[in-house]
């Protein structure tokens, strides 16, 4: 299949949908809101960049030399091929079934590599948003298998001797809401690890101004276990990004004067997005990194969720915090025995 | 080692019209040229407010209990006691740490020894421990004032006692003193393991969870049927009753207690109920401090019953709109095991949950101690030490040593008893007491004094700043830490109209302030304004069925402001250090309990 809808995608889905599209699917079989949409799938890559000849043109680069001009070459192919009739077919059709016609949608590109440093050049610098017409998304869709000819990319790859022929990109293709706010949240802290809370970022307009980090978001750390808000910081927030008033992309402006200094969101939304976020913790039983957005009408989608990684990776190496003494009163004397800590 | 330094005890000025105040405190409390070289800080929370002569009491005996606990009783292996000092009528303290590894080594095995007795047999000694503590209580309810009369009672005679009742002065004034000294030992007793159970849990806590506040161990660990809460308790109880026997038409805001009763008197047998009931609960629930029992003039309910008759017409209009003021101790303990449960199973591995478990049983199992203590200790028996200090005070009045009761008050301990010789010498020799011409010029020299002392703001702290804190028991034992230094040392930069402390509850509310220093002012808070004040006690909890906000110069995050704020889901700053001398009772403030900073809105 070239294209797949989220509903018929799970966390198994990987090598077909890529991480962020099989994470999209497996969200919405937890019953999570996710803003509609479909894949394309790493079998159109195949069936369009494939027969294209470039594993032997990137085999044949050496990596010490200068890549630029010979990069911009394989990415102008990729952008100008003419897609096999099969694969525009399936994607036009996926998006007319999303709804009206030039419906705003997002699109990204979706690595199946669980090489994170590889996952971040091919993704997270591929991102259309706001794009409208079908037109314009069959153009962001070749941008985004372009995107792993770029020359981070295609170094990358020579430097680590990663074979060509295993090559694919899936590309996400999703119903963009219109963020009143947005942001990020970790089901446990990033900065501490503690596992004990949800900590969330929030910002006006759409999340591309927090993940970017053009603004410094409020915050928010909030118990998992009772749902208090143990701190909370409301930040200043210059800007924010909105849709392009001229029809399509986005655009960064300043945040209206009396927004800046107020809550992005309210009490309440905080706190069905701490539950979301336990919810898609549960599921997948293990802390995540998630990316959310709030409509004007108040309703919380979630736009991605990934396992977080850093603690997780931490805590694997690290001996337990304590262990059980022979009464318990000994700890009293390991802690006020006057041995330092750890020594 | 850090550069920075507080200002230096030898650079404190004298305060105008204050001259001679050392003459109210022992020799032993001044300040002497090598204390330049340590780090002192200012006790505002057991002692806000300047030190009357008497009330040196409760320092100087505190600290001999305390110190000898750690140093010599438990040999806590890396701090000794606190050595304090006395300046313009304000408690400066400091820490006596162990730093010889050589010396900890050595303290350690009788640590373990003598500590390990005590945990080991918790539940014995507690038991033991209040059946003492009733006992001393009993005696100091039990001490006489002697009477003097003309002549002796026929039965000293025929009982053979041997002894005039003149003799009874001295001793039964040196009772009282140790008494007190022994009910201070015994509130240290058990006191300091019991933090230490606690700081274990604490840390652990913290290591596991880092984002989780102070207030959150606490509720994991609380106890249901704590004493402390019963005073209050009681009240509600007093309130339901008035409004079940339709007697709550005579509770009105500002109402005079004795006519409230007198009324209550005029009630039939509803009213005869109610002051029967009430009779009932005031012996010893209303044996509540206002204060935390370290000041005389900190009257208890029992001695003003102001207080409780402030927060009554409150209760009753609460329980006639239907409310249930009960403490829902079933609901309270559920929750409370819901919230150690779920985080021990956040938990990364079978041993952290089962060391979690051991400290948090031993929290458990200490915490009942920690939290009752200070009902028998400061409350109840503090307030009946003070009592019995007022009848001598009585006594020297009746002679006309001095001009009235409350001016014994005004006498150093020693000083009393050379009074209490001087009468007992003028009824023996059948001469005049000469103490008259003596003490009441004294008396009234020490009361312009106490009123220019007032008007001073001691620094937070004196002398170089201090190392890291990073050992648990001396952290434990000055109930500061690293952040307290900074916030008091970035104090400084702040502006005027700022001050800094801990966010301690939720919130951001602007109001106009009541600055309280005497907790006897507590009936003057109106409805809506925000509470400024040195430190609350569990006594103040009625005033925060009123209140907008609570600020307080001293405390943290389990300060009692900051537990009854977030009890009432109102914004609370603590630990401020100096809101109560840059905030003026009238002015609108703004407290954001977020940030935990207060702001004056000229």
């Amino acid at each position: 299949m070239t294209v797949l809808t989220f509903a018929e995608l799970g966390r198994s889905d990987v090598p077909v949908a890529g991480g962020k599209g099989a994470s999209l699917g497996e969200l919405l079989r937890a019953g999570i809101r996710v803003p509609d949409g479909f894949v394309v799938t790493t079998t159109a890559f195949r069936t369009a960049v494939g027969g294209l000849g470039l594993a032997e043109r990137v085999t044949a680069l050496d990596p010490s030399g200068d890549l630029t001009a010979a990069c911009a070459e394989l990415r102008a192919v990729v952008e100008s091929a003419p897609l096999p009739d099969g694969v525009a077919a399936a994607i036009t059709a996926a998006y007319a079934a999303l709804g009206e016609p030039d419906l705003p949608v997002a699109v990204r590109s979706s690595a199946t590599s669980e090489d994170s440093a590889e996952a971040s050049f091919a993704g997270l610098q591929d991102t259309y948003l706001w794009v409208r017409g079908v037109d314009a998304v069959l153009e962001a869709v070749r941008r985004c298998w372009a995107s792993l000819y770029s020359v981070e990319s295609v170094s990358y790859r020579l430097r680590r001797g990663l074979p060509e022929d295993d090559l694919a990109m899936a590309v996400v293709v999703q119903r963009m809401v219109d963020s009143r706010s947005s942001g990020v949240m970790f089901t446990r802290s990033p900065l501490n690890g503690d596992r004990s809370v949800v900590c969330v970022d929030a910002s006006w307009g759409l999340g591309s101004a927090v993940v970017s980090g053009e603004v410094t978001p409020d915050s928010f750390v909030v118990s998992k276990v009772t749902g208090e808000v143990a701190k909370r910081f409301i930040a200043t927030k210059c800007t924010w990004h909105k849709p392009d008033p001229g029809g399509s992309g986005v655009v960064d402006r300043d945040v209206p004067g009396e927004l800046q200094d107020i809550p992005s969101i309210s009490a309440e939304e905080l706190a069905e997005l701490v539950a979301t976020a336990r919810r898609v913790e549960a599921h997948y039983g293990s802390p995540q990194d998630i990316e959310w957005a709030i409509d004007d009408a108040g309703e919380v989608f979630l736009l991605q969720s990934r396992p977080e990684t850093v603690w997780a990776e931490k805590d694997a190496a690290a001996a337990p915090m304590a262990t059980p003494a022979a009464r318990p009163f000994d700890h009293v004397f390991n802690i006020l025995g006057g041995k330092k800590q750890g020594a | 080692m850090d550069q920075r330094s507080f200002p230096l005890p030898s650079q404190i000025a004298d305060v105008p019209g204050a001259e001679g105040w050392e003459q109210m405190y022992p020799y032993f409390t001044r300040f002497q040229p090598e204390d330049d070289q340590r780090f002192w800080f200012y006790n505002s929370m057991h002692f806000p407010e300047v030190i009357p002569a008497f009330d040196g009491v409760t320092s100087e005996i505190p600290y001999t209990a305390i110190g000898a606990n750690l140093a010599r009783l438990f040999s806590f292996p890396t701090t000794l006691g606190i050595e304090y000092r006395i300046v313009n009528g304000r408690v400066y303290i400091t820490a006596n740490p162990v730093l010889d590894p050589a010396e900890i080594e050595q303290r350690l095995p009788h640590f373990q020894e003598r500590a390990g007795y005590y945990y080991e047999n918790w539940d014995r000694l507690y038991a033991e421990w209040q059946v003492r503590m009733d006992a001393l209580i009993a005696e100091i309810e039990a001490v006489e004032i002697p009477v003097l009369g003309d002549l002796d009672d026929l039965s000293v005679v025929t009982s053979g006692r041997g002894f005039a009742t003149n003799h009874l002065l001295r001793e039964n004034f040196h009772r009282c003193i140790d008494l007190y000294s022994k009910m201070w030992h015994y509130h240290t007793e058990m006191l300091q393991l019991g933090y230490g159970a606690y700081v274990v849990f604490f840390e652990f806590c913290k290591q596991a969870f880092p984002e989780m506040g102070d207030q959150m161990v606490a509720r994991m660990v609380a106890g249901m049927d704590v004493t402390m809460y019963r005073p209050d308790d009681e009240l509600k109880k007093l309130a339901a009753l008035a409004v079940e026997l339709d007697l709550g038409d005579l509770f009105v805001e500002g109402a005079d207690p004795a006519k409230v009763l007198a009324s209550l008197a005029e009630r039939g047998g509803g009213g005869q109920r109610w002051l029967a009931a009430f009779e009932e609960a005031k012996d010893p629930w209303f044996h509540v401090s206002v204060g935390d029992g370290f000041y005389h003039h900190h009257l208890s309910w029992a001695d003003d019953l102001t207080v409780p008759f402030a927060a009554l017409p409150r209760y009753v209009e609460q329980i006639r709109a239907g409310a249930d003021l009960t403490r829902p101790t079933e609901r309270l303990a559920e929750e409370r095991d819901r919230i150690a449960d779920e985080h021990r199973a956040l938990l990364g591995s079978e041993e952290e949950k089962a060391a979690f478990d051991q400290m948090l049983g031993l929290c458990r199992q200490v915490f009942p101690y920690i939290e009752s203590h200070k009902f028998y200790c400061e409350h109840w028996f503090t307030t009946r030490f003070f009592q019995k200090i007022r009848g001598f005070g009585q006594l020297l009045a009746s002679r006309g040593v001095l001009r009235e009761a409350d001016d014994v008050f005004h006498l150093r301990s020693v000083e009393v008893e050379d009074a209490l010789v001087d009468v007992m010498l003028a009824w023996a020799g059948g001469g005049t007491e000469l103490g008259a011409r003596h003490w009441q010029p004294i008396v009234a020299r020490r009361k312009e004094i106490l009123e220019a002392l007032a008007q001073w703001t001691p620094p937070p702290a004196l002398g170089p700043v201090p190392p890291a804190l990073n050992d648990p028991a001396v952290k434990m034992l000055w109930g500061i830490t690293d952040e307290t230094v900074e916030t008091w040392l970035g104090d400084k930069e702040l502006d005027e109209d700022t001050v800094r402390g801990y966010a301690a509850s939720p919130g951001v509310v602007e109001g106009v302030a009541r600055v309280l220093m005497n907790v006897n002012d507590i009936g003057s808070i109106r409805e809506g304004e925000v509470l400024v004040c040195p430190v609350t006690a569990p006594s103040w909890g009625p005033v925060f069925g009123k209140i907008a906000a609570a600020v307080s110069d001293i405390g943290g995050t389990m300060s009692h402001a900051a537990i009854v704020a977030r009890e009432y889901g109102m914004p609370a700053v603590v630990g401020t250090g100096q809101a109560t001398a840059k905030i003026r009772t009238g002015d609108r403030v703004r407290v954001d309990g977020d940030r935990g900073i207060v702001t004056v809105l000229r």
